[in-house]
């Protein structure tokens, strides 16, 4: 269990003040000047030591990405995008830094544009997040004015200057390069990697793109030693996270943990346990709604890590353990995702714009059972047929539910199927949506 | 040069291609749908997954750049497994009403449905169906049939530059839409080419004939002078559609809606029959009591009073028939420039597009006087659009302002301004002066003027003074907007010694003293000029194609053929001698013009020289030898370029519009229902259809 001195979130519920006064007095902006004296390559090595992993779904490594950007400038503008467009459902825990602990980003803006050579920040911040925006935007104008961002922030001669733009709900504008397009001014859809945003991003410039705990982490392993923080975790699974737990559970939470603890501990102990015991236990889906879902027997031993989750072929994702207990429909809850994935698909390119579309109205059939057994495989192979052969990342987000459901719900189906066909009704068409 | 490995076979490409490319050069076919070699990369139908070594999926090979050391398979069983999932995404919510769709037979994904799909669906649920839109008059939407593979929002927005289409909803229920607007673009209907399926098809065409029916015949546009390539379709004798044919140098894979859509004229108001006028009234008549009239008209008749102008769809052989007829017959009083353009049939380079429609690519500046390329000739515009979206061209407009889909410099209304800049005055002078390779471009708009000559003279100063003419370079440019101009100078259709011009031979009629006037497709000019009748004016031998203007005041009408019903040769504005070819025979009567020219002149006692199309093609080249360049451009000598037209006082008045409605400009796109209906919707501003509830 994590100890309270190692934790960085330190006001992650909100009980002390969110303004700088309050940030100052929790040791943000604390040697800020002086991590920026480090100098980019030394940031960026130290990030690296660090083997800090984004926070925002992929984990890929933060100190890597940031060394993508290009070494010598060509006179093009660099830009950091911070990604506060959290709407993986079952996932919160960005919403708790922008709203309780604002200065933790602003300084880790400040560090992360320096290690990328970025002058321009934009924090792109989900619509919905109404007062979260407010309240960045009122912590950027205190650090404004009191010298922190702008020119010469932290008097370090450096300059960063910090905006916030509000996006407008769709859940595609969470993708990187979909963000870069909607921070354009454009419909949001996901752009053809490569270029790489590192090679041509934001209007075409270099830039990055980072979760909210990523940049707000960041200062904090500076001030603290990548020592610290590798000391936390496990091998290339370091340091802390936040935690979203939601769903059957006493006392659903955000927590600030230890990478690698036990998926099991992490919910009686922070989470009050499980509604009505661990055995009532179903299934946990531990990383936001696109990871697949873990029966009880895996999640009796499971570490809530990177590399843990993905050797039982899920993953961590944005941390977001979603538990269900046995009162819950599973196939209903995953077709409920289904539908999610078909209505924020941004129907750009073929296998997402029509394939999620025909997953979800299968998976409707199968709630009931209205199938038949082939389809299971059927299904199967369309979600195999979606993921990877997609822009982004979203195919693959709409198929591993399905696929997680398959592999370890596979009886449940079939049992549906059995029991509607010998129920005696007709399976009627369905009306197309 | 990247080397990779394709299939296990190595091969060398040239740096910037894509791996689609790279394997396309192997020989290796990829299917796609959004991929379009001439539009930006989308990447989103992903049909044209392949697998790369040490790439964890396959990737989009249209997207990814061709790499030193790539390994790329395009026939392991993922990749089939992939082409077909995609294939079964496609089809899932495509309607199979390939039975009743325009595109059957020509559609993409019908023949890669057949190549890469599996033949069976799996998908049980309903399909979607999408409303219809609104595109205007020439293309007609199936949009349930649509792809989303974006092409025809790329070519609206990149070729075109109208942002008029646009992909809105997401998911499933992302829908192509121009907003219910009819699409302002003179290159719309390559919006039907560019579609991968029958979602957009075309309007005219629609329902009237199946791919397999028709027999194809190559040959090019004669409705305005760029001379796109085209592809005539026919069943029988009716021209059922036209598309355009590749030609890098002059349409590339576009044409205009003009050029598209003009073909139903070519079926309606047609002359199919001699006529001779007859107490004031045109009656039927045969071939030869026609030529009789003509030749008893003629019996005796001094050739300075005969004279004879050639139109703007003439080929260059039956101008050249038509002036060695009038040669034989004494006459000098011959003109082929119907807007009394103040252009000579002296040197080449004076009338040419000499910068040649590719050479604008290579062009950093361009000066556009009394000129508007996007109505006069609608593919140099894309030209120069594109030539604009490459970056670093400066676009000066002097005439009337117009929206040219890029932006321009606009810096004046009349020669005043042109006069300016010749002075070195304005910024726009120092642009030109400070480009590589400046050019200007000379409109019609101010050639066909008083001081057309003038304007000419002062332009030829402003070449030789900011050196648009140099070693390898020519930007001394004249836009023609007839098919037949060029052709028409080259063979000298001018007035010869002591003859008439157009002025002149009008003058003429009204005093008298030009008693036969002999017009070949001349539907251009001012009929009033002629006289009322043969009594009071001149006695009119109209040969020509279409009921027109002409027509109507012929005292003899020759009914000949259309462009594509006789093996013409035409020059388009660059000097560039092409073919064209006969796709269907004239209907009734009506000749190829030449044989009609040839058959008059034996019974007017001139017979020309030539019995067929070879040797009239060998006087072609033995009056000027470029025609026996077939589609090539020479570059303008260097030395040969001197000073056209004559010095004179400038009119202050400002350039007018040389083409004022764009689907209207000859006899045919004046008779096409189409071109009507074009005109309402985009000239004169009524749409109509948009909501349906008009009535």
């Amino acid at each position: 269990m994590l100890q309270d001195k190692d934790r960085v979130f330190t006001n992650l519920y909100g009980q002390d003040d969110w303004r700088l006064a309050g940030a100052l007095r929790r040791g943000v902006w604390d040697g800020t000047k002086g991590m920026i004296e480090l100098g980019r390559d030394e940031i960026i090595e130290r990030i690296k030591d660090s083997e800090l992993r984004g926070r925002g779904g992929a984990g890929f490594p933060a100190g890597l990405k940031w060394s993508f950007m290009p070494k010598e400038s060509d006179g093009r503008p660099r830009y950091l995008i911070v990604n506060a467009d959290e709407s993986e459902p079952g996932s919160c825990k960005d919403r708790e830094i922008l709203r309780n602990d604002p200065h933790r980003l602003l300084e880790g803006c400040v560090v992360a544009g320096l290690a990328m050579g970025a002058t321009v920040c934009y924090i792109y911040i989900r619509g919905e997040f109404y007062r979260e925006a407010e309240r960045v935007q009122q912590a950027i104008d205190e650090a404004h004015d009191a010298g922190l961002i702008g020119k010469n922030a932290c008097k370090s001669g450096w300059d960063c200057d910090i905006y916030v733009h509000r996006g407008a709900g769709a859940y595609i504008c969470g993708e990187e390069t979909a963000l870069l397009e909607s921070l354009e001014g454009k419909k949001g859809q996901p752009r053809l990697k490569p270029p790489f945003p590192a090679a041509v991003g934001l209007y075409g410039c270099p830039s990055t793109v980072n979760n909210v705990e990523t940049i707000a982490v960041a200062p904090e392993i500076l001030r603290r030693g990548a020592a610290w923080w590798t000391g936390l975790g496990r091998p290339r699974n370091t340091g802390t996270k936040i935690f979203s737990i939601s769903g059957h559970v006493e006392q659903p939470c955000n927590v600030e943990e230890e990478m690698g603890i036990p998926l099991k501990e992490l919910i009686e102990t922070h989470a009050g346990g499980v509604r009505g015991g661990w055995d009532n236990l179903l299934a946990v889906i531990p990383g936001g709604s696109s990871v697949p879902l873990l029966p009880k027997s895996i999640c009796d031993t499971v570490l809530m890590d990177f590399d843990s989750l993905q050797a039982v072929k899920s993953g961590l994702g944005t941390a977001a353990v979603i538990v269900m207990d046995k009162s819950t429909d599973v196939v209903a809850a995953i077709a409920n995702l289904s539908h999610f994935y078909m209505h924020e698909s941004c129907g750009q390119c073929t296998p997402c714009r029509e394939g999620t579309g025909w997953m979800w109205r299968v998976m409707i059939r199968m709630v009931e059972g209205r199938a038949g057994i082939d389809e299971i495989d059927t299904l199967l192979d369309v979600t195999r047929q979606v993921e990877g052969h997609t822009i982004c990342a979203l195919g693959d987000a709409a198929a591993w539910p399905i696929q997680g459901l398959i592999r370890h719900f596979r009886p449940e189906l079939e049992r549906r199927i059995l029991e509607y066909k010998t129920s005696g009704r007709v399976a009627v068409p369905a009306a197309a949506e | 040069m990247p080397k990779l490995t394709i299939d296990g076979k190595e091969i060398e490409v040239p740096g910037g291609v894509t791996v689609l490319q790279a394997c396309e050069l192997a020989g290796i076919e990829i299917p796609h749908f959004c991929y379009h070699e001439r539009l930006s990369v989308a990447g989103n139908c992903r049909m044209c997954l392949v697998e790369m070594e040490r790439a964890p999926k396959p990737i989009a090979s249209c997207a990814m750049p061709a790499g030193e050391g790539m390994v790329i398979r395009t026939d392991t069983p993922a990749v089939k497994k992939a082409r077909q999932g995609v294939m079964e995404f496609l089809l899932i919510n495509h309607p199979l009403d390939c039975p009743i769709c325009d595109q059957g037979g020509e559609c993409d994904l019908q023949d890669q449905a057949m190549a890469y799909g599996v033949g069976h669906s799996r998908y049980e649920e309903n399909k979607r169906a999408v409303k219809e839109k609104y595109m205007g008059p020439l293309i007609k939407t199936i949009m349930t049939r649509c792809i989303h593979c974006t092409r025809c929002v790329r070519f609206a927005t990149e070729i075109a530059g109208v942002e008029e289409l646009g992909l809105v909803g997401r998911g499933e229920h992302a829908e192509i839409t121009a907003l219910e607007k009819a699409i302002d673009s003179e290159l719309s209907g390559n919006l039907i080419d560019v579609c991968p399926v029958g979602a957009l098809t075309s309007k005219p065409y629609a329902f009237a004939a199946r791919p397999w029916e028709l027999v194809k015949t190559y040959s090019v546009d004669a409705l305005d002078a760029v001379g796109s390539n085209i592809r005539v379709d026919t069943r029988g004798r009716e021209v059922m559609r036209v598309l355009p044919r590749l030609h890098e140098d002059i349409n590339e894979e576009w044409i205009s809606d003009k050029t598209r859509y003009a073909c139903d004229g070519l079926a309606r108001q047609r002359l199919d029959r001699p006529y001779l006028r007859e107490n004031g009234k045109l009656r039927p008549a045969s071939w030869e009591e026609a030529f009789r009239a003509i030749a008893a008209r003629l019996d005796g008749l001094d050739g300075g009073k005969i004279a004879a102008l050639a139109g703007d769809l003439c080929d260059a052989e039956s101008i050249l028939a038509l002036k060695d007829l009038m040669a034989g017959l004494g006459a000098a009083n011959l003109d082929c420039r119907q807007d009394g353009a103040k252009l000579e049939a002296g040197a080449r380079a004076g009338y040419l597009f000499n910068t040649t429609i590719a050479g604008i690519e290579r062009a950093d500046a361009v000066l556009l006087v009394g000129t508007n390329p996007r109505r006069e000739a609608a593919l140099v515009n894309a030209r120069l659009r594109k030539r604009f979206l490459m970056g670093g061209f400066r676009v000066g407009l002097i005439g009337q302002p117009c929206d040219l889909s890029y932006p321009v410099d606009y810096l004046g209304a009349g020669p005043e301004t042109l006069k300016d800049i010749a002075e070195g005055k304005g910024a726009f002078a120092e642009v030109l002066k400070g480009a590589e390779r400046p050019m200007i471009v000379l409109g019609m708009a101010a050639l066909a003027r008083p001081d057309g000559a003038a304007i000419l003279h002062l332009t030829c100063k402003l070449v030789e003074d900011f050196g648009l003419v140099s070693d390898g370079w020519n930007g001394f440019n004249v836009l023609h907007t007839a098919a037949a101009r060029v052709a028409g100078l080259d063979l000298g259709f001018v007035p010869g010694a002591g003859g008439r011009d157009l002025a002149g031979i009008l003058d003429g009629v009204h005093h008298g003293d030009i008693e036969v006037v002999y017009l070949l497709g001349a539907d251009e000019i001012d009929m009033a000029g002629l006289g009322p009748n043969a009594d009071e004016g001149a006695f009119v031998i109209y040969q020509g194609h279409h009921g027109d203007v002409g027509a109507h005041r012929a005292d003899v009408i020759l009914p000949g053929a259309a462009y594509t019903e006789k093996n013409g040769t035409y020059v388009n504005t660059e000097g560039r001698v092409q073919l064209g070819r006969l796709a269907a025979f004239p209907p009734g009567e009506a000749r190829e013009d030449w044989t009609i020219l040839r058959a008059l002149s034996e019974v007017v006692g001139e017979r020309l020289p030539y019995d067929n199309l070879g040797q009239l093609r060998q006087r072609l080249i033995e009056v000027n030898p470029v025609f026996a360049a077939i589609d090539q451009v020479e570059a303008a000598p260097r030395g040969g370029f001197g000073a056209f037209g004559a010095a004179g006082t400038l009119d202050p008045a400002p350039f007018a519009v040389a083409v004022e409605n764009f689907y209207m400009t000859d006899p045919i796109s004046r008779a096409s229902e189409t071109m009507a209906k074009c005109t309402e919707a985009f000239v004169l501003g009524q749409s109509g259809e948009a909501t349906g509830t008009g009535g």
